[in-house]
């Protein structure tokens, strides 16, 4: 029996086996089985101070009570849809600028001469040696009443009294652009600097003006790095919570917000975990769309 | 008088006056080049790598703006003009074609920047399509194609516009050598068909030959000759050209007896007897170039005073059609000998080691001076 299983056991405990298997095992008890907590979670009832489990044994039944209503609370509260939009038109708006600015950046970068690459890209990935929640912070203080710009401008004489900047959209926005552009700009550089600089000269020797190139064959031919750029920043946006805290005021809600002050404030945990299992939907969505998209590409060298 | 003259300046496709490219101050990749080309040549710039062939074209393109000179095409000062205003395609080495497109809207690519009607537009496609033989392919991407049938895309792509100039940089350098060979004549035959005037970058003198009406043998940034392949090759004006266009075998000597109708030139190998007269002087140096397939091999000892020599077979490769032998002269030099296999199974005698007699015709050889 063992002799003519081992060869069988062999076969499937092949080194590729092994490969995709760790990594399978790893996503597993990191990423999915959380997510399933939180799922039980937010079907969950929550009892004076603790978590009611969903599973309960009595005479001789398991009982599997499945509670809706934090769903359904979340759908009847306007301000939690309110907040939802809130957060994916700031996601989207902070995308927006970040593909705006990042992609002349990355362009440029990748057409700088060689030597010069490693070093812009040490200059792009320069913030991250700092820490996160100071840098911004000095935001803080860079926007405030008397902070460096209204003084600065106020210095200039092109502006009388202290502009209002901080916790506005404003200063919402220029955080999570600024924390955010790296994410766009990498994934973009990296498509950009590939691209045959041969075909740039095809398109002009065929008649293209350079502006005319830029939008016919290098925007069309980059859109992965831009799709992949776009997703890194939009997805972990939606979710913000520390920018939001800092940088934003009463008019900037976000769902990051939201989710603290269920979880923390309220202590609420099964509400704060239909919170979150909305907003993962909210980002499946995008990515899923972007993976259908992935497979009707592949094969076609760019 | 007035009319002649007129009719040859407008034979006059591109004319090229003294055009030179210097990178970063130094390098001269093209050194003060003039040329003329007809309307409806095919002309061959070939050179080995780094000779500047590649930097004319792409000046001739846009794509590199020249340190000082002037390109002409129909009489019109082109040089400053950018690549797309200039009424000359360019087919690629790498075919350049676009990846996100497929082989129609690749086809359509440089109509639609000239804002062609659509009707038109469709027609000159599927015509360029057809020219090719690719019109079953008009839907598929660029990389679902061969080698082969892309080179036929990036073809069609760049006769589309109708260019008053062709050009091609290394054709057929990306096929492999079977498929370069019947693609040769089909090149020429559709760039005939078409009637486009073309100059063609290639480090392959076969494929210059074959293709080319006129060749330009470039070195160094500068040409040194400039002829038919048949000039080019028969009559090569310097030791560079002969050693570049095909296998030549040069013999060192010396001028004794200068006269018109005669030259005899005395080289450590023996007496050449030249049935011309050149531009020289008895006692000057010079060189003898002489094809290998020029060669007779005999096992007698020729008898005239001049025109061969003796040696001993070093080396001999069979290539089919014909055989190449190594001999080794008194002197040390490696006589190369080419002798064509006309016959089956030509049981040649002649095997390593053995001592043979080499003997060539009076006028086959061609006196360098440079």
């Amino acid at each position: 029996m063992i002799v003519k299983l081992l060869p069988r056991l062999r076969r499937s405990c092949t080194g590729s086996r092994l490969v995709i298997g760790l990594p399978m095992i790893w996503l597993f008890l990191l990423a999915a089985a959380p997510l399933l907590i939180v799922l039980n979670y937010s079907l969950a009832e929550m009892d004076v101070a603790s978590v009611n489990s969903l599973w309960q044994w009595a005479d001789q039944a398991l009982t599997v009570k499945l509670n809706f209503s934090n769903y359904l609370f979340l759908s009847e509260d306007p301000l939690y849809f309110k907040t939802y939009l809130s957060s994916l038109k700031y996601a989207a708006i902070t995308t927006l600028w970040c593909l705006l600015l990042g992609y002349p950046f990355a362009y440029f970068m990748a057409r700088s001469p060689a030597h010069l690459r490693p070093l812009l890209l040490m200059l792009v990935m320069l913030p991250f040696w700092t820490s996160f929640l100071l840098r911004i912070y000095a935001w803080k203080t860079l926007l405030t009443g008397n902070g460096l710009v209204n003084n600065s401008l106020m210095a200039l004489g092109l502006i009388d009294a202290p502009l209002h900047m901080m916790n506005t959209p404003f200063s919402l926005t220029i955080g999570m652009v600024y924390a955010y552009l790296p994410f766009m700009i990498l994934p973009l550089y990296a498509n950009l600097v590939k691209l045959d600089l041969s075909l740039l000269e095809a398109a002009a020797d065929l008649g293209a003006s350079p502006w005319k190139t830029f939008w016919l064959v290098t925007v069309p031919l980059s859109r992965r790095g831009i799709i992949a750029g776009s997703l890194l920043v939009f997805i972990p946006a939606v979710g913000e919570y520390v920018i939001p805290e800092l940088l934003g005021g009463p008019d900037t809600l976000m769902i990051g917000r939201v989710l603290w002050d269920e979880f923390f404030s309220n202590n609420d945990w099964p509400m704060a975990s239909a919170v979150t299992v909305v907003m993962i939907l909210l980002i499946l969505v995008p990515m899923a769309l972007f993976n259908k998209y992935h497979d009707d590409t592949v094969g076609e060298k760019v | 008088m007035t009319v002649a003259k007129d009719v040859t300046v407008t034979e006059d496709l591109l004319r090229i006056e003294g055009l030179t490219k210097t990178y970063d101050g130094a390098v001269r990749a093209v050194d003060n080049v003039s040329l003329t080309v007809s309307k409806g040549e095919i002309f061959a710039l070939l050179g080995s790598s780094g000779c500047g062939k590649s930097t004319l074209l792409r000046m001739l393109a846009g794509f590199e703006t020249p340190t000082s000179g002037k390109i002409y095409l129909s009489g019109q000062d082109i040089t400053d003009l950018p690549p797309y205003q200039r009424p000359i395609n360019m087919m690629f080495q790498s075919y350049a074609l676009f990846p996100h497109l497929n082989v129609w809207d690749n086809v359509a690519f440089g109509l639609r920047r000239d804002g062609m009607a659509k009707d038109e537009l469709t027609e000159r496609v599927e015509s360029q399509l057809k020219l090719v033989q690719l019109t079953k392919f008009a839907k598929r991407k660029p990389h679902q194609l061969s080698g082969g049938q892309q080179q036929r895309v990036a073809l069609a792509r760049s006769l589309a516009k109708r260019p008053k100039l062709l050009l091609l940089d290394e054709p057929l350098g990306a096929l492999d050598k079977k498929l370069r060979e019947s693609t040769q004549f089909e090149l020429v035959n559709i760039i005939e068909e078409v009637g486009v005037t073309c100059v063609m970058v290639t480090h392959d003198q076969e494929e210059a030959m074959t293709m080319a009406s006129r060749i330009a043998v470039m070195s160094e940034g500068y040409f040194l000759q400039i002829g038919t392949p048949d000039e080019v090759y028969e009559t090569p004006n310097s030791r560079l050209v002969a050693d570049f266009i095909g296998n030549v075998n040069i013999f060192e000597g010396e001028v004794v007896e200068d006269e018109p109708d005669h030259v005899t030139i005395r080289c450590p190998e023996c007496l050449h007897y030249v049935g011309h007269g050149i531009t020289g002087t008895a006692g000057m140096e010079v060189g003898v170039a002489l094809r290998p397939e020029k060669i007779q091999l005999s096992q007698a000892q020729p008898d005239k005073p001049h025109n061969w020599c003796a040696g001993v077979v070093t080396d001999i490769a069979y290539f089919g059609s014909h055989t190449t032998y190594h001999l080794k002269l008194d002197s040390g030099m490696v006589l190369k000998v080419q002798q064509a296999n006309l016959r089956r199974n030509c049981d040649q005698d002649l095997t390593w080691g053995d001592r043979t007699f080499a003997h060539w015709r009076r006028d086959v050889m061609v006196v360098l001076t440079q």
